[in-house]
């Protein structure tokens, strides 16, 4: 009932029309009385009371009182509570009733953000698998762009032909041209000629050709370098035997010739007939040449000249003395001269240089040459034959080498013309090998000696103490401007050493202005007690050149200077509890010791250049003498007095130099955290003047290296190799960060504006 | 081995050596006797010498005491060397031979020179070098110089490298000429640029007349003009393919153009056009896929085959100024508002992600190309901020040096660092991890910078400003360009690693830092020091005289970021 009451008087106060007010009135007191009579405990129902004209009637006596009013389930229920008939609508509303209702759906706002939330983390744990991959090129000594050797796709000639189109008129008119005269302009871009002549070499072919031009420069290099040899040769007795035996063999040859094939041999005849006419037209061997002439002017002295000239005069009446015909029944003989030549080798030669393929049938072996013994004489030399001798030993190497040329263009002739015979492929698969192991051997020679410089001892050089990687970034608020930019511009080298020079100049100032402090305090000092907050000026650690210079550490020259306070308002009571405190340790004491250290170390020392064992006897337990020593000790000059040794309360480091203070780091740079790690890493040298070649190169190699004219495209999973491997650390390492950061931004963003 | 025929002791060159052995003759032309007036073998070993003939009985065997017998005996297995006979003995008046060491030698005969001596000739084993060692194989190829490494012989390293280091920072000053050149031909201030996927030596731009001009670095000169949009053209972004580009512009429209020029006969007209409903201000295209996005009132992202955006994105209803893809995980995307907020958006899932709100505007954001969740934005307020995408509540680094408005950044391919364009004239470059810059440029000429580009191959840094000029310069001042030889590339990384190593010593320090610039910059930062001093000591004067605790301390990087919404 009081629920009823409660919500009536809500209903009731949200009316305010005049005219209801009086029947409110009523009605309240009417529910004041029944709310009285129910807390007297006695249940009463009473039928509500028709006091007056209404529009709504109601045949069950409802009045209309309550029209506006909520209706209370319970209140339904209150009637059917005795009647077991009505149990199981009663059971059923109770149901509904506790039932509660749908919440209402979040706004469009609401469920936005649930969304980007979501999202979020989603898209955060994403980008967190790049985690690793970021850290460690970071950290990388060195990073190579492009990450992924592009590869350079040259698009084919005809697919670029076939996208092209002639437009312009002259352009049709080029094209046109060139169809008219069926020359290929898109697809294959060969001529049916050009296409037969590429399908008529097989590969097999083209590799023997290949093998057959291979050997054939292999041994025209090797004549070549064997006539460079020869011709080389300055011995005269050699040339003298080699002409004798050329001559020997050309005679054989001939002999030969005219048992065999007469008329060959009466050819050749008449080409010595030739030759003579030659030389009687000529002047070759008259004597009149330069050398002859020459000769001419040494005979009177030389018996060599002399003899020369003769001989040469002997070979003109050789030359041109009429050769008897022997054989009328002479043929003409079609073998050409380059092969006298080549056929002239003795069979033994062959034989001998059997070792090397290339001299199969080949001239002979040049280190047997020499061999020939040379007691033979050379009277029965044919004139003929003597005077192809006189030609260059030059050009006849390079008949040789013709020859042999000429030797595979009949191969080659022959074998197109057979087809392929069986032999000769045996023939060059027999000398095929030879070649490839010469060059294999070759190769592998070659190859040994560019290991081995290669090999050396790399010094252990370690390069990490040099670089060390720098992963998390500096503060904020320890960086200062990178730059110091100024209104001038430094363009040459002189303005360059103005600005360090202006540098030092500032740097120098500070110091003199401590200077210039410096003999004021000392006055002050010189009167008066010790003053409380004068400080060494080495207190402050300082990096120094000179320490690093020098390789060693240098230590505290005087540690802090112990104060002593003496306060005059302080009275008996402060003196007494100072010495109370310092009881034990004795600080003047201490401090006149450091003093005299400090004096002890400033001083310079004498130096040493005694060396035992010159100009005397030498050994263990002997010492130099004394005269030596006095000799050779070198005592330095007197030091400057002190600037401290007025002031007994003071110690002046002079140690500190001004100069070179100018170029000493003051502070201890960022990533290192004791200066004992920058003086290492400074003392360690670089360059190649210190360092192996190796060394220097792992030392100096660039951070950061690109290559002109490639594109670097960002980087994507494919340039990982490991990026497969990482991504279940990659996202591990995410959940790990993400959820903590979705917490926090979860937690807040209700206060925030949106 | 051994040479017959006489030769006089005092003529006689040895070698030093290791491994094979020449012979050394030792024979003179007299008596056993005489020669061991002029030849002396001693030996270590020797002293007692009963197996060898008794010519060799030694002249003053006591005297091998006095030898100083090696220290390092083992090392080598002979040594002989020329000795001026000082030493004394009976025989000191010609040269001696002295053979030390031996250690292997310990034989029943107790000696083996005596051996050799007998036969009237001596077989030494001489040290000798491998030929491979010192003979080159090639006359092309450079003499191979052996080299002591023992610091004792190489004294003062840190000296001389020191000055070696001075001297290069000098030089590099020396030598630090950025600017390249100039490329002329806009009539109006060039609005944005954008570089070719696939070619290094073209780039694009877009000018504020509408105009798009299409450059040829190497030869320098534009290759190709045409009038694209009525007014400005607000933004551009070629194809990933290069094939063809986007301009977007102040006439409402999205226009496709081919990157090839029209060939004889036909007209300059784009593929497609499409026409918008507001102003679009900027545009990027997915770095894979034929997908692109424009901003302007919301962020459209647009299949390049439909004239009607795939999916719109919005959140707040301020004009977006700028919008970029992220060139590694491709599905991202930032953009940035004129309400002051950057804000990330996700494609797969067409949903904004989050937003960061500052303290002023941000005009255009950069992804890092090679760390996926890293991007700098560049803000009105004279700063650039680097953000993890991952943590937004504060950026990973403020880089501060500008002195006015930041109008436009860009990564280096390398993702080291990063070139801005600011409002007060000048290009910067920042190290990514670094809060001021290392570089700054300037001419005299150059005004307002509104685009900066940093070229693929990470070399050369473009700008087009508002006079109308776009300007190419080199990312590294004092670079030389140009094929280098081995040597001098060595000499290069040298040098560049000596600057680093001595980069703390004031000297080098100052002259590296050191840079020109223009009256009106200079005092700007000036001016703006003294602000930023004053500002701070009246921060901490506030702390000191109120209740502690109540007036925090703020960190200069949360200092500038408003909130972060979710």
């Amino acid at each position: 009932m009081a629920e009823e009451w409660l919500g009536a008087e809500a209903a009731g106060s949200g009316s305010e029309e005049e005219e209801e007010e009086q029947e409110d009135g009523e009605r309240r007191h009417q529910q004041l009385l029944e709310a009285v009579s129910a807390l007297t405990g006695r249940k009463r129902r009473k039928l509500a009371e028709r006091s007056e004209a209404s529009a709504q009637v109601s045949e069950f006596n409802v009045s209309c009182k309550g029209a506006g009013e909520k209706l209370v389930l319970s209140e339904l229920l209150q009637p059917i509570r005795a009647r077991s008939a009505l149990s199981g609508v009663k059971k059923e509303l109770s149901r509904v009733k506790q039932k509660k209702a749908v919440e209402l759906p979040l706004s469009k706002e609401e469920a936005e953000r649930v969304v980007r939330e979501a999202a979020y983390a989603k898209s955060s744990k994403d980008v967190g698998k790049w985690q690793p991959v970021v850290l460690q090129n970071r950290r990388a000594e060195q990073l190579v762009f492009p990450l992924k050797e592009e590869i350079v796709a040259v698009a084919p000639l005809e697919q670029v032909v076939s996208a092209w189109k002639p437009r312009t008129p002259l352009e049709q008119e080029i094209f046109g041209l060139l169809h008219k005269t069926q020359q290929p302009i898109t697809d294959p871009l060969l001529t049916p000629q050009e296409k037969a002549s590429l399908q008529a070499m097989s590969l097999e072919e083209a590799k023997r050709r290949r093998a057959e031009l291979q050997k054939a420069r292999v041994l025209q290099s090797y004549y070549e370098a064997k006539a460079r040899r020869e011709k080389k040769i300055k011995s005269k007795k050699y040339h003298r035997v080699l002409k004798k035996s050329k001559r020997r063999k050309a005679l054989k040859e001939f002999e030969m010739l005219q048992k065999s094939d007469p008329e060959a041999a009466l050819a050749k005849l008449e080409e010595l007939d030739q030759l003579r006419m030659e030389e009687r037209m000529s002047l070759k061997h008259q004597n009149k040449g330069k050398w002859a002439r020459s000769r001419a002017i040494m005979a009177k002295y030389d018996l060599e000249a002399r003899k020369a000239m003769q001989e040469q005069l002997a070979r003109n009446k050789e030359l041109t003395q009429k050769v008897r015909v022997e054989l009328p029944e002479e043929e003409p003989a079609d073998v050409p001269e380059e092969d006298l030549t080549s056929t002239a080798i003795p069979p033994v030669s062959v034989g001998a240089s059997r070792a090397n393929p290339w001299m199969l049938g080949k001239p002979s072996d040049p280190a047997q040459e020499p061999d020939v013994p040379e007691g033979l004489g050379d009277a029965a030399v044919p004139v003929a034959v003597e005077s192809k001798e006189e030609m260059s030993e030059e050009e006849e190497e390079l008949s040789e080498e013709e020859a042999l040329l000429q030797d595979f263009q009949q191969k080659r002739q022959a074998r197109q013309q057979q087809g392929e015979g069986p032999e000769q492929h045996s023939e060059e698969l027999t000398v095929l090998p030879g070649v490839h192991s010469v060059i294999e051997q070759g190769a592998d020679e070659t190859e040994v000696s560019e290991q081995l410089p290669g090999d050396g001892p790399i010094h252990p050089v370690s390069v990490e103490e040099q670089v060390s990687p720098v992963i998390e970034l500096p503060l904020q608020a320890q960086e200062e401007p990178l730059l110091s930019e100024q209104l001038h511009r430094v363009q040459t080298m002189e303005d360059i050493e103005a600005l360090a020079s202006e540098e030092l100049t500032a740097e120098q100032e500070k110091p003199v202005a401590v200077g210039t402090e410096k003999p004021a305090c000392r006055q002050e000092e010189g009167k008066a007690a010790p003053k409380p907050a004068k400080k060494p000026t080495t207190k402050k650690k300082i990096i120094s050149l000179q320490s690093v210079l020098s390789g060693k550490l240098q230590e505290a020259q005087c540690p802090s200077l112990p104060v002593v306070v003496v306060e005059e308002e302080g009275g008996f009571d402060q003196r007494g509890v100072i010495t109370e405190a310092f009881a034990g340790d004795d600080v003047v004491a201490d401090f006149n010791r450091e003093k005299r250290k400090a004096e002890q170390a400033a001083k310079p020392q004498p130096l040493n250049l005694v060396l035992p064992g010159w100009g005397e006897w030498g050994g263990t337990g002997l010492k130099p003498s004394n005269k030596k020593i006095k000799r050779f000790l070198i005592k330095p000059a007197p030091a400057p007095p002190r600037k401290d040794q007025h002031l007994p309360h003071v110690i002046i480091n002079e140690q500190r130099n001004i100069h070179a203070a100018a170029h000493q780091v003051s502070e201890l740079p960022f990533p290192f955290e004791k200066h004992q790690q920058f003086e290492q890493c400074i003392r360690t040298p670089v360059g190649s003047t210190w360092n192996t070649q190796r060394a220097f190169q792992k030392l100096t190699a660039p951070r950061v290296v690109t290559r002109a004219g490639h594109i670097i495209q960002p980087i994507s999973a494919e340039d990982v190799p490991s990026m497969a491997a990482t991504t279940d650390t990659g996202t591990k390492l995410a959940l790990q960060t993400a959820p903590e950061q979705h917490k926090q931004s979860s937690r807040r963003p209700r206060k925030r504006a949106r | 081995m051994t040479d017959p025929g006489p030769a006089s002791p005092a003529k006689r060159i040895l070698t030093r050596s290791s491994g094979c052995s020449t012979s050394v003759d030792t024979t003179p032309p007299l008596s056993p006797a005489a020669r061991f007036s002029s030849c002396t073998w001693r030996s270590t070993e020797r002293t007692g010498d009963a197996g060898g003939p008794t010519a060799h009985a030694w002249p003053w065997a006591p005297g091998a005491a006095l030898i100083p017998s090696g220290g390092d005996l083992g090392a080598e297995p002979l040594r002989v060397s020329r000795d001026c006979a000082e030493s004394g003995g009976p025989g000191s008046s010609g040269h001696v031979w002295r053979k030390e060491a031996a250690v292997g030698r310990r034989g029943g005969s107790g000696c083996a020179c005596p051996c050799a001596c007998s036969a009237a000739r001596m077989r030494v084993k001489v040290l000798s070098r491998n030929p491979d060692d010192y003979v080159r194989e090639t006359k092309l190829d450079l003499q191979r110089v052996p080299r002591n490494y023992d610091p004792a012989l190489h004294p003062f390293e840190v000296a001389r490298e020191y000055v070696r280091a001075l001297n290069a920072t000098k030089l590099e000053r020396v030598f630090a000429k950025p600017f390249l050149s100039s490329l002329d031909g806009h009539r109006d201030g060039v609005n944005c640029m954008a570089k070719h996927p696939k070619s290094l030596s073209t780039v694009l731009s877009g000018a504020c007349d509408g105009e798009v001009r299409i450059w040829n670095l190497t030869k320098r000169q534009c290759i190709r003009a045409l009038q694209a949009h009525e007014g400005f053209v607000r933004g551009m972004c070629a194809r990933f393919c290069g094939t063809s580009f986007f301009t977007v512009g102040d006439d409402k429209t999205v226009k496709q153009w081919k990157m090839e020029s029209p060939g004889y006969g036909e007209e300059e007209e784009p593929i497609h056009t499409i026409l918008g409903k507001t102003v679009y201000t900027g545009i990027d295209h997915h770095w894979k896929d034929a997908v692109f996005a424009t901003c302007g009132q919301q962020v459209d992202i647009w299949d390049e085959q439909r004239t009607s955006p795939m999916c719109s994105l919005t959140w707040g209803f301020d004009s977006i100024s700028s919008v970029k893809f992220n060139p590694i995980e491709t599905y991202l995307l930032g953009s940035c508002a004129s309400d002051r907020n950057i804000v990330l958006y996700d494609m797969r899932q067409s949903t904004p992600l989050k937003k960061v709100i500052l303290n002023m505007r941000t005009n255009t954001l950069c992804w890092n190309p090679m760390e996926a969740f890293i991007f700098t934005a560049a803000n009105e307020d004279y700063n650039l901020y680097t953000f993890d995408m991952r943590f937004l509540t504060s950026p990973v680094m403020v880089h501060m040096d500008h002195v006015s408005a930041v109008l436009d950044v860009d990564y280096s391919p390398t993702g080291k660092e990063f070139v801005s364009a600011s409002f007060d004239k000048s290009v910067r470059i920042f190290p990514v991890d670094k809060g001021h810059s290392r570089e700054v440029y300037h001419t005299k000429r150059m005004q307002h910078v509104i685009t900066v580009k940093w070229t693929s191959d990470s070399r050369y840094i473009l700008c087009g400003s508002d006079e109308m000029n776009i300007r190419l310069w080199k990312a590294n001042a004092s670079e030389k360009l140009g094929v280098l030889a081995p040597r001098e590339k060595a000499a290069m990384n040298y040098n560049q690693k000596l600057k680093e190593k001595f980069q703390h010593h004031p000297q080098i320090k100052r002259i590296a830092r050191h840079r020109h610039l223009p009256k009106s910059i200079y005092c700007q930062i000036k001016e703006q020091r003294i602000m930023r001093e004053a500002r701070r000591r009246k921060e901490l004067n506030r702390r000191k005289h109120s209740k502690p605790g109540s007036v925090p301390v703020v960190s200069e990087k949360k200092k500038h970021i408003v909130a972060v919404v979710q």
